[in-house]
């Protein structure tokens, strides 16, 4: 099956980013396929390269950035980034910022849009 | 060419419009996909109802008052504008409380149109 993956909550606070990624891993293993991820909302500061947690702690912009190097298109909301200070200077690698119509491409494409982090 | 067939898409409102973004930028992305031709759908559900609630003063929050953008939706051709009728109800609103006049719906009929989507995007 080909999931879409939407990320509405940030990193840390609420266990979303983290749900979706064991989610991901889940999928990827079981041989299901991930037409893309797409940050939203507070969603958007899991795509900032300047996270640096203790070392005992997982980074999760460095695990978003590990998906992406493995060819999973990682998208981060303009309009929701620049309103929280991410731009392509902070952007972690192999990720991109575009549109919501991006959003809605992988609405389209995916059998299933997942949603984490809306509550 | 055959025609594309358009993929329904609902985005389901059920956050108060203040005290969270999730309103407004949910709105923003209705606002955007409407503009991709596909099926798109909204219903307002809970505390969601209230984003709908005319003569909001967002002054004293000194947050953007965006409820009249709601009233634009049908130009950028959403009409299907869902309320959930017992959220209005227990919240002590009619639909002449409301900037616009979604139809009102049992939940029963909200989760057989759900049931109908390819999407559905919680806001």
């Amino acid at each position: 099956m080909k999931f879409g993956i939407l990320i509405q909550d940030g990193p840390y606070n609420h266990e979303a980013a983290d749900s979706a990624y064991n989610f991901i891993q889940a999928a990827l293993e079981r041989g299901h396929s991930i037409q893309g991820i797409f940050f939203y909302n507070d969603g958007v500061i899991n795509a900032t390269k300047l996270m640096d947690p203790p070392k005992d702690d997982r980074n999760i912009s460095k695990r978003w950035s590990e998906l992406g190097a493995k060819g999973i298109d990682i998208i981060v909301c303009v309009a929701a980034a620049k309103r929280r200070g991410i731009n392509e200077s902070v952007l972690i690698p192999n990720a991109r910022i575009s549109g919501l119509g991006q959003l809605t491409e992988i609405a389209i494409e995916s059998d299933r849009l997942i949603t984490f982090g809306s509550s | 060419m055959e025609e594309q067939k358009k993929t329904k898409i609902m985005f389901v409102m059920r956050k108060p419009p203040h005290g969270s973004i999730y309103a407004y930028e949910g709105l923003e992305a209705i606002l955007i996909m409407g503009a991709y031709e596909q099926e798109v759908s909204v219903v307002f559900i809970d505390d969601g109802v209230f984003a709908l609630k005319k003569e909001q003063d967002t002054k004293p929050l000194g947050v953007k008052e965006f409820s009249k953008t709601f009233a634009a939706l049908e130009d950028y051709d959403i009409t299907n504008i869902y309320a959930d009728r017992e959220s209005l109800e227990i919240r002590g609103l009619t639909v002449d409380d409301l900037i616009i006049k979604p139809k009102l719906l049992e939940a029963s009929e909200i989760a057989k149109i759900m049931e109908e989507q390819h999407t559905l995007l919680p806001f």
